[in-house]
């Protein structure tokens, strides 16, 4: 028997143990043990990236995490008080099937609505602070999410308290339609009145910011913080890659691309943030807790 | 009438635009250009004018009417610097104490590459922040369609009116259709469950009053534009009687007030 026939006989084997495995069966591994990163695919240890707040430690993807992560990572622990809970969306246009989305996402992401807010203490610093998660259908705003981010700003002015919202969200809920299109209109005036009354808003956007949420409340900070990487912008890149028929620049609309436009203060690595909120807090102290 | 019957008398290519609107009811109308920042959109004309004894300002989406007027006034998407220009035309008209009227009537704002490098979201939410404290009254008309941001971002006022056969909503039916549906076909379909008609943002308190315009501003012009120059005047004399620190105040209700909420209390279910 030569070299050729020893190896094909080998290969044989092989592929008879493949055939004889049972391809039905997942091979078991532990629950949560490994979680794939979506942009360099490598596999990560899931205390690690935790321990890294959700970022890849390998190419700085950052995951998209949900409100409740966000406040763990931003606020004093144990130092929020939610605000609002109580508002549920109804379905006033009678769209089919919106209902049945509200449930399933209330039941997925186990809040009420794609808006979470209250207060809370950053490094000792009170403040109100709204997140918006994307995991509630796609963070988008309707009625509700438009009156608890009014609410929120409303709270904000009444207990000269410096707002902050995190805003992740595809723009406005199109299942309630042109109602959900005036909640911009809205959130926008109640930031109208904050500025009146010398508040402070951050604006922190993150992975995504578009449309509605874009071009309204999110876009009116005192301050722009972006989230590494994240996509910024009014229309979806599908929507412009149609309208013009041209391929997009590499890095468009991300919060990079963002501040070199000039539309964001500065981009942050996502374990920046709460330093970068409790620095421009202090340098707030003056003008907004000396007189609480 | 189907709301996809009314979608398409508003977009009717014989439908006239904001320019023709101007002509018949502002003749001594000065059109002023620019946002003296970056450039001249066409997308949005202004200029001031006469009416009934007042000086007004004028804000208008124009469309265009044929193929060249229609690529010049860029088919009536605005960029950023169109919302600056608006912006800088209201800030000129609150100063001199000039009541403004806002004409409606894009598809939405521009997609693209420079739009958004150029802050087409700022744009549009800073003309929605700083048209809620202009202290002057504000009068908005939907002409004919009221697509999205892009419509809003002169749409905030005193009182809306709006055209009996135009529409508004918060994106295109085709839109719509292609994301909730994944098909752009079943836009008709859309359009009726969008409510998107005049009547049906009546209903929704979102407009303050229809102008009649019979079978259609394509087919007969006189009807419409004498309503809407009378629902004008009307709306003119009672705004600029009316106390600045009153009419702010309404202007912030108005808005506060839309949307459809259920608020659980400790008792029991409200609304």
């Amino acid at each position: 028997m030569n070299f050729l026939d020893i190896h094909k006989r080998k290969l044989e084997g092989a592929t008879k143990k493949r055939m004889d495995l049972d391809l039905q069966t997942p091979i078991e591994i532990p629950e949560g043990v490994f979680v794939q990163c979506s942009n360099c695919q490598a596999a990560l240890y899931e205390k690690v990236l935790k321990k890294n707040q959700h970022v890849c430690p390998v190419c700085q993807n950052h995951f998209r995490i949900d409100a409740k992560t966000r406040l763990e990572y931003t606020v004093d622990e144990n130092s929020f008080e939610t605000l609002f809970e109580d508002l549920l969306s109804t379905n006033p246009l009678h769209m089919p099937g919106y209902e049945e989305k509200l449930i399933q996402a209330q039941k997925s992401s186990h809040i009420n609505e794609a808006f979470v807010c209250g207060k809370a203490t950053i490094v000792g610093y009170p403040c109100a602070i709204g997140i918006l998660d994307s995991h509630f259908m796609m963070g988008s705003m309707g009625s509700v999410v438009g009156e608890k981010v009014t609410r929120l700003i409303e709270f904000s002015i009444k207990q000269n308290l410096p707002l902050i919202i995190f805003s992740a969200s595809g723009g406005a809920r199109m299942q309630e339609g042109i109602l959900s299109l005036m909640q911009m209109a809205k959130t926008s005036a109640a930031i109208k009145h904050l500025d009146d009354a010398g508040g402070l808003f951050i604006s922190v956007m993150t992975h995504p910011t578009t449309g509605g949420v874009a071009a309204s409340f999110a876009s009116l900070g005192d301050y722009h913080i972006a989230e590494m990487s994240s996509l910024i912008g009014f229309a979806g890149p599908r929507v412009i890659k149609q309208t013009i028929r041209e391929e997009l620049p590499e890095g468009f609309q991300t919060a990079e691309f963002q501040l070199q436009s000039g539309q964001v203060d500065i981009v942050l690595h996502r374990q920046d943030i709460r330093k970068t909120l409790f620095q421009l807090l202090k340098f707030h102290q003056k003008v907004l807790y000396d007189s609480l | 009438m189907t709301a996809y019957e009314q979608l398409k008398i508003a977009r009717h290519p014989k439908r006239i635009t904001s320019r023709g609107v101007i002509k018949h009811v502002f003749p001594d109308f000065l059109e002023l250009h620019g946002d003296r920042q970056f450039k001249d959109d066409l997308s949005i004309i202004g200029g001031i004018a006469t009416f009934k004894g007042h000086t007004v300002t004028i804000i208008a989406q124009e469309k265009g009417v044929d193929t060249e007027d229609k690529i010049k006034h860029n088919f009536g998407m605005p960029h950023p610097e169109g919302y600056r220009k608006a912006l800088r035309l209201m800030k000129q008209a609150e100063k001199f104490k000039r009541p403004i009227i806002t004409f409606i009537d894009t598809p939405g704002a521009y997609p693209g590459v420079g739009a958004e490098a150029r802050g087409q979201a700022q744009a549009i939410a800073n003309n929605l922040k700083e048209m809620m404290g202009l202290k002057t009254p504000v009068i908005v008309v939907v002409l004919s369609e009221g697509g999205s941001g892009g419509a809003l971002a002169i749409g905030v006022g005193d009182v809306i009116l709006m055209f009996e056969h135009a529409i508004y909503s918060v994106l295109s039916p085709e839109g719509f259709a292609s994301i909730l549906y994944k098909d752009a076909k079943r836009a008709p379909e859309a359009a009726e469950l969008m409510k998107i008609t005049s009547n049906d943002l009546k209903e929704m308190n979102i407009i303050d009053d229809i102008i009649k315009e019979g079978p259609g501003l394509h087919e007969n012009l006189e009807i419409g534009i004498s309503q809407l120059s009378q629902h004008l005047e009307k709306q003119l004399e009672s705004l600029t009687h009316k106390p600045m620190k009153r009419l702010l105040i309404s202007r912030y209700e108005k808005f506060r007030k839309m949307g459809t909420i259920l608020e659980r209390t400790q008792n029991e279910s409200t609304n």
